[in-house]
């Protein structure tokens, strides 16, 4: 098995120690798309809390899969399978690793983010939940994290309970205090807003809620690619992330789950791979995590993925962090400056997403005339639409960072962005 | 494409300043439009008289600079006119705004061949057309219009 193509393209080489800063020149050869015009102007690509660009590493990881190593993974005895297991396993470890779970078992392969908050919903929620229990989210949370709990409300009849938010986009944690009772079973929030950029104090949330015997569930989407994450540390029940937010391809996605809490849980998908033995009468189920993962995964997205978790790995969480943590305070300095741009989220602890509004001006309006300057940005309620109304607004611009962006592209967005108030207003 | 093909002055000028707004009193016909996209809402409140001819329509709500000129447009475009012809209308539009009418084959457009510009946006070519559902469901007797 370790002629495997793939395996061998994805091996990390550790992560990062003392490094110098991040040379981003360096990294943007490393993303072909990023090189290229837009509207006969040099792309400026502000959306990375929707999907980032993928390295050339992970696209030669999907690419040696298909070329070289794939079939269906578990089961087969021919080489191939073999070959395209040990890339789908290794990916497990890679993602143990990353969050530093303690064992392989405890990481399963989801579709992404949604997938996995589904997955807790229908699993351990319909074991767990019974009507008149209480599921604790906040108003920053992103619909997935808001639809399957009122799904499992029809079903159950949970009842739900939202941290409120303050006018700078922080959680006020007083008031999640008090939501806190013995009727709560679940407090299910975001590590990181993907609508304002707010970075929650997540441990102490976590902390809070443990204390109250409380199980913790962690939607990470927009936090894995930005900030150190460490499991254990945190010690969540669940945490969950998306490989298209970290460099990685889409369609696969994790949910980290607690081995105590996993070992109980019911599947939430019937098929292949989840048992270990089918008859009529009776179907054994597989342990965990394959419990949890019927049918034929992503498998070159789990060779895409171990790239793009090395990728970071390798680069250091730490530098990219502090990388992105210039660009947005440069960010933040240059959008202040425009006079009628008012910062939509302004939470002590801000990572990769800027939000704003300008006077009198749409924000679709907006996109579209950045969008004919070569600038990509998202406008509109980020899939969080509890948090945009909250602001009174329908819809903000939003800018979001990678590791990939330069001091150069900011200026561009504002430069930009006082064109849009030139041509509309 | 420049900047300007799109956002025309007469597209800003409509935006800035548009024309029939509000709602009518005791209107004939109604209907409200919706853009789940962008969550832009628009109301519509016309009088057709006994011939069938609107004598006189407004509208209101919230929507980006293209929806609000296109509606401010409609407006101007549609009074005076029997409502039989919005199905025709609509469908013009429509065709011209997805880039599938060259404008200068439009028959019935007149101004409104400038919304031509927005076919280079598929996302925003609903901005545009909203009005016009609208409308369209208004004198059917409908409720609600949505791009979706």
């Amino acid at each position: 098995m370790a002629e495997s193509a793939s395996l061998d393209a994805v091996t990390c080489k550790g992560c990062a120690g003392e490094q110098p800063p991040i040379d981003v020149e360096a990294i943007r050869a490393d993303f072909p798309v990023l090189h290229q015009d837009v509207r006969d102007k040099p792309l400026v690509y502000l959306d990375n809390a929707a999907s980032t660009h993928k390295p050339l590493a992970v696209i030669d990881a999907v690419s040696a899969m298909y070329l070289r190593d794939y079939s269906n993974i578990h089961r087969g005895v021919h080489t191939l399978s073999q070959r395209a297991t040990a890339v789908y396993e290794n990916a497990r470890e890679r993602v143990r690793c990353h969050l530093n779970a303690r064992e392989t078992s405890e990481i399963i392969f989801t579709r992404g983010t949604t997938e996995a908050i589904n997955l807790v919903a229908n699993s351990w929620g319909r074991v767990n939940l019974r009507e008149g229990d209480e599921v604790i989210l906040s108003e920053l949370e992103h619909h997935s994290n808001i639809v399957p709990w009122q799904m499992l409300r029809e079903s159950q009849g949970i009842v739900l309970r939202v941290i409120p938010i303050d006018d700078d986009g922080d959680l006020i944690l007083e008031e999640y205090e008090k939501l806190l009772n013995p009727r709560t079973k679940l407090v299910s929030v975001s590590h990181i807003s993907n609508a304002l950029g707010t970075v929650n104090p997540i441990a102490q949330i976590l902390r809070m809620a443990r204390e109250q015997g409380v199980t913790t569930l962690v939607d990470g989407a927009q936090a894995v690619a930005h900030k150190p994450v460490d499991v254990q540390e945190l010690q969540a029940d669940f945490y969950a992330f998306s490989g298209h937010k970290i460099y990685g391809p889409s369609g696969i996605g994790v949910l980290y789950g607690r081995k105590e809490i996993l070992q109980d849980m019911p599947p939430w998908q019937g098929g292949g791979d989840m048992i270990l033995s089918v008859g009529f009468e009776k179907t054994i189920y597989n342990e965990p995590p394959f419990r949890f993962e019927a049918g034929t995964p992503n498998i070159s997205g789990a060779a895409g993925l171990t790239a793009a978790l090395c990728y970071i790995c390798n680069h250091g969480i730490r530098r990219i962090d502090e990388w992105e943590q210039r660009l947005l305070a440069h960010a933040q300095h240059r959008l202040r400056e425009i006079p009628g741009l008012r910062l939509v989220g302004t939470a002590k602890e801000q990572s990769c997403a800027i939000s704003f509004v300008l006077d009198g001006i749409h924000a679709h309006d907006v996109g579209t005339v950045l969008d004919m300057q070569g600038v990509a940005v998202r406008t509109g309620h980020h899939c969080a639409q509890p948090a945009i109304e909250r602001f009174g607004l329908a819809a903000t611009t939003r800018a979001s960072l990678a590791v990939y962006n330069t001091i150069e592209e900011i200026d561009a967005l504002a430069a930009a962005i006082r064109k849009a108030q030139e041509v509309l207003s | 494409m420049d900047l300007k093909s799109l956002y025309q002055e007469i597209i800003l000028d409509h935006n800035r300043h548009p024309r029939n707004y509000g709602a009518l009193e005791g209107p004939s016909h109604e209907a409200h439009g919706h853009n789940p996209l962008c969550g832009d809402q628009l109301h519509l409140t016309l009088v057709v008289d006994d011939e069938g001819v609107i004598q006189d329509l407004r509208f209101e709500g919230k929507g980006c600079a293209i929806s609000t000129a296109s509606a401010s447009m409609m407006t101007e475009h549609v009074k005076g006119r029997p409502a039989k012809d919005v199905e025709a209308l609509l469908h013009e539009f429509h065709e011209v705004a997805t880039g599938k009418l060259d404008p200068e084959e439009a028959q019935l457009l007149g101004k409104l061949k400038i919304f031509a510009g927005v076919a280079e946006f598929p996302t925003r070519v609903k901005c545009a057309t909203l009005c016009w559902h609208t409308l369209k469901s208004a004198v059917d007797k409908g409720a609600t219009a949505t791009t979706e």
